[in-house]
């Protein structure tokens, strides 16, 4: 461990939360997130699953950063911070305080250097917020992809950045990890963030980047049901060319991927991904899906796509509505490569 | 006679505030609030089928997997579907793989670290305890994490990630696992029974399973080295087996279905009286919730007919928790329930000695089932066919109504919902913590926790009692569950 680090507090809050977010955390790296956090002086002040002190011993300590008698670098919140009823928040009381949790965040975030949403319940709102909202949720800055949220359009910290939307449901562990990482060696500035306050080192590429399907894509061979191996976008619900993050660019326990594993990317690092009703689904009109690659004229997309059918090799056309590969890749006798329908 | 409010009660999935009514330091009365609503079972209402594969894994970050298959379920209820063999075995390879990280996160992260309290410094065994169980700086976290994160693998290749996966279906899972696949899941096990063995058992998985009574544990407690006998040692030295009594009835809804002999679960469904020793069969239809103490509008009934409108205003409401009775009484869900139900021998033995349930036999039961599921786990992988399927879902269901049960880490999780050309009308869930943690019902009869808070001394501490903190985190409450 490096104990030359600068010291970097955190203090993590849950909101309207399902803890998935700190249990992703906790997946964080072979070596283990407390000796990773370690080695950079990151210390958690407090986090609500991890932390010794408990009841008023936290009140205590909220009270001091409140105060500003406790300096504090970081103020994490996990959660749809709720405001029902009537902007009250009494939908979640922070237990033992007789506060809202929306209190307390409106007390805290202007004590730490740097407030960061982990999730996209923090960020934008999330799936609580779904229709019918029973909580009047928000995240911290932003009401869905609208800027506002419970501390405001305006909210800047000490250094002029806003709230750094660590966004997905639930986010990869080392997109929050590289985040405070970043944030503690002073390495992450506005600029590194996209418009919607997401880090661009995630933020920058789409969920789509790195498919292992792609090859069903480029022919459109599309899976039909459930656990096929094809394109999951013509019919399957997929919105990973619509969504952002390095999703098939970095692991996910070990291996894995939403796509990897055999079902649609349902967007859920873009604010108002819960709006969606039937996820599952492609959304058509007279067959042609809804939701096409943002940055591709219809017409062009449709045409490519048309020809890629009439070209789709019987390999990728069959091993696309197979759960296992039916079809091997070829041999050429002639030139000894590999890879065609044999 | 004084009031004391304890929270934000921290190292449990969520938050939790305790009122306790104390008399000569001792706790006469105890309510327990759950004190966040999001309303998931509204959300839920008015979409399409497959919409609850969605959303419902994300009422709870740390048991997603057990709130996705019940509501694969509760789907597969109505639809007549039934999973591929393949695909009930990765989704319980799956399920049993949260399960057991769950168990490991508790002991580990949230139960232990009491226990390095400064309240405990003088006493002969806070030294050691200390260098192993301090939260977050610990050796055993340093150790436990890595081990953990390798034993999630197992989501990377059966269910793309964790938490919240799509992976599972009324007809099994989405992924079909090759060969390679197989091996590497082997690999994990491997990891994981290494550990296990080094680590908490000190001692072979299958030499733990087959203790089978009171002295065979007092000599593993004495001879073994690992983190369980250290843990026994602590529960002899502070009596934590006349610590938080259980209310008499235990509940289990049967754990891993289809995967034993002819179809049956790996654990059994059932009922067992703690008193009389008495078993009966579980049927769902005896379930009610009553929501008089809770801010929820309505009267006691069945889940498979209530609906949930918030009523944050309702008279002699405390909490968001509506209270679940079974035949109109209480039950304790969890581990400590699975095994008593399933007549493990030890468990029985010491329940019989401490006169039910308590924080140690809540302990020894989830660390049980680490001996006990992951030879299952083996078994599974074993079984896995490649090249046959892993998911074999029929139509998709237009109308019905269904309950979608399973077992989840911390007990019995049930999922009721009903569906209209398409569309979800109906949408119920009472998790394993609305049991434990049930306030007051109708009747004014304490839950579980608030009955196992009763007489507990406070040691001078008032809310800074140790005491309170080893009942409560002994349940392994998950309370974003319990009123989602």
């Amino acid at each position: 461990m490096n104990t030359s680090a600068k010291r970097f507090t955190v203090l993590w809050l849950q909101a309207g939360s399902c803890g998935g977010c700190s249990m992703a955390l906790l997946d964080h790296c072979r070596r283990g997130l407390f000796a990773e956090l370690g080695a950079f002086g990151i210390e958690f002040l407090w986090h609500p699953s991890l932390s010794e002190a408990t009841g008023e011993e936290v009140v205590e300590l909220l009270d001091g950063v409140a105060d500003g008698r406790l300096p504090l670098d970081a103020l994490v919140v996990e959660g749809t911070v709720l405001t029902a009823p009537n902007g009250t928040g009494r939908f979640h009381m922070l237990a033992g305080t007789g506060a809202s949790l929306l209190d307390w965040v409106r007390r805290l975030a202007p004590r730490a250097r740097h407030v960061v949403a982990v999730g996209s319940c923090a960020a934008f709102g999330g799936i609580p917020v779904a229709s019918p909202d029973p909580g009047e949720g928000m995240g911290l800055q932003f009401d869905g992809s609208e800027r506002g949220g419970v501390l405001g359009a305006g909210h800047r910290d000490a250094g002029g950045l806003p709230v750094i939307n660590v966004a997905g449901c639930a986010p990869h562990p080392g997109w929050i990890v590289e985040t405070l990482i970043a944030l503690a060696a002073g390495d992450l500035a506005a600029s590194d963030l996209d418009p919607l306050g997401r880090p661009k080192f995630f933020a920058d590429h789409l969920a789509h980047h790195g498919c292992s399907r792609n090859e069903f894509y480029e022919f459109k061979a599309s899976a039909e049901t459930a656990s096929d191996r094809g394109c999951m976008m013509e019919h399957l619900g997929c919105k990973a060319t619509q969504a952002v993050g390095d999703c098939n660019q970095r692991p996910w326990n070990g291996s894995g991927s939403c796509t990897d594993g055999g079902y649609a990317c349902i967007a859920c690092t873009s604010p108002d991904f819960e709006r969606a009703r039937g996820f599952l689904a492609t959304p058509k009109v007279a067959g042609i899906p809804v939701g096409l690659p943002l940055d591709m004229p219809k017409a062009w997309f449709m045409a490519l796509a048309a020809l890629s059918k009439s070209a789709t090799p019987k390999r990728v056309r069959l091993n696309a509505v197979a759960d296992h590969v039916v079809v091997p890749p070829g041999r050429s006798r002639r030139s000894g490569a590999e890879g065609g329908d044999g | 006679m004084s009031r004391i409010v304890v929270g934000p009660f921290n190292r449990v999935e969520g938050d939790l505030e305790l009122s306790l009514e104390v008399e000569a330091d001792r706790v006469v009365s105890a309510r327990v609030t759950t004190p966040l609503y999001r309303g998931f079972e509204q959300i839920l209402v008015g979409r399409p089928v497959d919409d609850a594969l969605v959303v419902a894994p994300r009422i709870c970050g740390i048991c997603s997997v057990s709130q996705s298959l019940a509501a694969a379920a509760a789907i597969a209820a109505f639809a007549g579907a039934s999973p591929a063999p393949n695909g009930a075995l990765a989704t319980a390879l799956a399920h049993a793989a949260e399960n057991l990280a769950d168990h490991l996160s508790h002991f580990y992260l949230f139960f232990m670290p009491d226990f390095a309290r400064a309240q405990y410094d003088r006493e002969p065994w806070w030294p050691e305890t200390a260098e192993r169980f301090t939260a977050v700086k610990g050796s055993a976290s340093a150790e436990m994490l890595p081990l953990r994160a390798r034993l999630l693998e197992v989501m990377g290749l059966v269910a793309g990630k964790w938490p919240h996966s799509l992976a599972f279906r009324p007809g099994g899972t989405t992924r079909a696992l090759d060969l390679g696949a197989k091996t590497r899941l082997r690999a994990i096990l491997a990891d994981l029974r290494a550990f296990a063995e080094r680590v908490i058992f000190d001692a072979p998985l299958e030499v733990f399973a087959a203790l089978d009574d009171v002295a065979a544990l007092d000599a593993h407690a004495a001879e073994r080295r690992g983190d369980l006998a250290r843990f026994l040692r602590l529960a002899t030295a502070l009596d934590l087996g006349r610590l938080g009594p259980g209310p008499g009835t235990v509940m289990s809804f049967g754990a891993y279905p289809a995967t034993g002999p002819a179809g049956a679960p790996l654990f059994p469904a059932g009922l067992f009286e703690t008193g009389s020793g008495a078993s009966t069969p579980f049927r769902p239809e005896r379930i009610v919730e009553d929501p008089s103490r809770a801010w929820i509008a309505g009267d006691a009934g069945p889940p498979a007919r209530a609906e949930t409108r918030p009523d944050i205003d309702r008279p002699d409401a405390y909490t968001w928790a509506r209270a679940p009775r079974y035949d109109g009484r209480t039950a304790e869900v969890g581990a400590v329930a699975r095994q008593l139900v399933a007549g493990h021998p030890l468990i029985r033995a010491l329940v019989a000695r401490d006169g039910g349930t308590s924080v140690t036999s809540r302990i020894v039961a989830r660390l049980l089932e680490v001996a006990l599921v992951l030879p299952a786990m083996e078994a599974w992988v074993g079984r896995l066919r490649p090249g046959e399927p892993f998911c074999a879902d029929g139509g998709e269901p237009t109308d019905g109504s269904g309950v979608g049960l399973v077992e989840a880490a911390r007990g019995g999780l049930a999922h009721w919902m009903t569906v209209r050309g398409g569309r979800i009308v109906r949408y119920q869930i009472v998790a394993p913590t609305t049991w434990n943690f049930s306030p007051r019902d109708g009747a004014g009869v304490p839950g579980p926790l608030e009955r196992a808070l009763e007489a507990t001394s406070l040691g001078g501490l008032g809310a800074r009692a140790a005491a309170v903190q080893h009942v409560v985190r002994s349940f392994d409450p998950c309370m974003v569950c319990t009123a989602h």
